[in-house]
């Protein structure tokens, strides 16, 4: 693979995370348990989607093929989509979406810290905007983790119950491929793999303050990646793509 | 100020006359019943109208046709809940509660602006609420940024700013559809179709048939009538279909040359009236909406008073 492809895969697999994340909090207008929530998720929705933006469109000047972040949000396929896929996973309730957006952003602040010294200037400038927004995410849902956690006999099950279920996708955020590694070799990327021991000591300590038990490393899913997703995506991408792919020469 | 002293009637006397002056009302004056009962109703229903009038559009979020309108629409969303927020906050410095307002508007008892029980059937419908149903709430509310009452009159004027970049976002939209392939050209016009007539009706009956009116020109929450601001807005909007080469779909529509106003046809008042008593296409949707969305969210509005409580109970064991 040569440089620019890896570059390129890069982007994207940092723009489809940041994209689907922003897609399904966007899930929650009208629907959170507050407007105060309402509004919280929604900035959350709007920080990702625009992260999405940033990566996407830059993907789309390395490929050098006249694609712009809205063909490559909207004209690809479920397998051509390379995002983490604990980003795919349903909104589930609240519970899910703050530890899933917690969990996310703890590793994610971490990263973009790490990649505001890149050798590409692109990416550290993004890295600028994104890090900032993940420290806000973090502690924003961390403490409703902890609200959750330490609140009442339902929400501490409610939340518990999210972490059993988001925890084996977690790992993946970690893994480390040939492309990544290419990157890393040039100074383009931080190595995610060299992140997980600070990681787990940031979530071991807010979950310790909602009193909820990290779960066993067992059962580690990856794929989302390199385009083998869950039967989520699929879903996600129909929803949101029918209208750029019903009007395939409209301009919206 | 109005303060509390004298009879009921010299208060109220000394009321009208602070008011005639165009002096602004505050939460710690002396207010008859009647204006402050008015206000509550009123602000209430604004703030009702901006959470629910969250539903029409947000039901097109995940299908946005673009990141960057995705983004737009989420942020309009976003804009009409702060509204909702601030419009309650107006309304509790008259001694309403708002857990009492949203258990009200659960309940049915409260009322919100018909023009949200329609359904938002294509994403035409997107541009023509931020066009149309804005456009006439900024008519609406432009007046509302001079009402006696001074926190519903601060609170208007950040509403308006904000609704008048939505109503220009809107007009964009459907500028970028009329511009756009036929279909799309036909998606508008659709939509214009659609929310025509409900938008006109926004503005209420018409005045022979609005028996509060009166009062509250006298008490200037109200400055202009109804039709006078509906008049205001068909010009208006005329003009706007004119540019997007759009079709107003009234066949009685016609320029009076001497008044130099558009005159319409006749509106359906009976429909008006159905929709407000519930029977809108999507009123009972947008209620169930909402109720759930407050039901499901029940165990975590719980669980953050109860951890709240256990903050306080080791705070004060620390303490001790």
């Amino acid at each position: 693979m040569s440089k620019v492809d890896a570059l390129f895969e890069t982007c994207l697999r940092l723009g489809d995370t940041a994209l689907v994340m922003g897609q399904r909090l966007a899930e929650w207008s009208s629907k959170a348990p507050t407007v105060e929530l309402d509004i919280a998720l929604s900035n959350h929705a709007l920080d990702m989607i625009g992260q999405a933006q940033l990566f996407l469109g830059y993907a789309g000047r390395v490929e050098g093929k006249g694609r712009d972040e809205e063909a490559l949000a909207y004209h690809r396929q479920d397998f051509e989509f390379r995002n983490a896929m604990i980003a795919e996973l349903p909104k589930g309730d609240f519970a899910f979406t703050v530890v899933r957006q917690f969990l996310f952003a703890s590793f994610a602040e971490a990263f973009y810290e790490r990649m505001l010294a890149s050798t590409d200037a692109d990416l550290a400038a993004i890295a600028g905007k994104a890090e900032k927004e993940m420290a806000y995410h973090m502690r924003h849902c961390g403490e409703w983790v902890v609200r959750l956690g330490d609140g009442t006999e339902e929400s501490h099950q409610r939340a518990q119950a999210a972490l059993d279920e988001l925890w084996p996708y977690v790992h993946e955020l970690f893994t480390t491929d040939d492309v990544d590694q290419a990157m890393i070799e040039k100074g383009i990327l931080p190595d995610a793999s060299t992140l997980k021991e600070e990681w787990l000591a940031h979530v071991k300590a807010v979950m310790a303050r909602a009193t909820l038990s990290l779960p066993e490393d067992d059962w580690m899913p990856s794929g989302g990646r390199t385009g083998q997703h869950t039967e989520h995506l699929a879903y996600l991408l129909a929803e949101m793509q029918v209208l750029p792919r019903t009007y395939p020469d409209a301009k919206w | 100020m109005v303060h509390e002293a004298g009879s009921s009637d010299e208060m109220r006397e000394r009321f009208d006359a602070w008011v005639a002056a165009e002096n602004k009302v505050e939460p710690q004056d002396w207010m008859p019943e009647g204006y402050r009962k008015t206000l509550v109703r009123q602000i209430s229903q604004h703030a009702h109208s901006e959470i629910i009038g969250m539903q029409p559009e947000g039901n097109w979020i995940t299908r946005a046709p673009s990141l960057r309108r995705k983004a737009i629409l989420l942020a309009k969303v976003q804009d009409e809940a702060g509204h909702g927020l601030y419009l309650y906050s107006a309304a509790e410095t008259l001694n309403v509660s708002r857990d009492q307002m949203e258990a009200d508007l659960m309940s049915g008892k409260a009322k919100y602006s018909s023009i949200f029980n329609y359904p938002t059937l294509t994403w035409a419908d997107v541009g023509a609420i931020g066009w149309l149903v804005d456009g006439a709430a900024i008519v609406n509310q432009i007046p509302l940024c001079r009402c006696s009452y001074g926190p519903y009159a601060r609170a208007m004027i950040r509403v308006c700013k904000e609704e008048s970049f939505h109503q220009r976002q809107g007009f964009e939209l459907m500028m970028a559809l009329s511009q756009g392939t036929a279909e799309q050209k036909a998606m508008a016009q659709d939509a214009l179709n659609r929310w025509w007539w409900p938008a006109v009706q926004m503005f209420g009956p018409p005045d022979n048939d609005s028996p509060h009116s009166a009062q509250n020109m006298a008490w200037k929450i109200k400055r202009f009538s109804n039709d006078d601001l509906r008049q205001k807005f068909i010009d208006m909007t005329v003009k706007q279909a004119q540019a997007l080469d759009l079709e107003i779909p009234d066949p009685d529509l016609k320029y009076n040359e001497e008044t130099g106003h558009w005159e319409i046809g006749e509106i359906d008042w009976d429909e008006f009236w159905a929709v407000v008593k519930g029977h809108g296409p999507a009123s009972r949707q947008r209620m169930a909406n909402k109720r759930n969305a407050h039901a499901d969210g029940a165990w975590v509005r719980e669980a953050a008073v109860a951890f709240a409580q256990k903050e306080r109970a080791r705070a004060q064991k620390a303490a001790a």
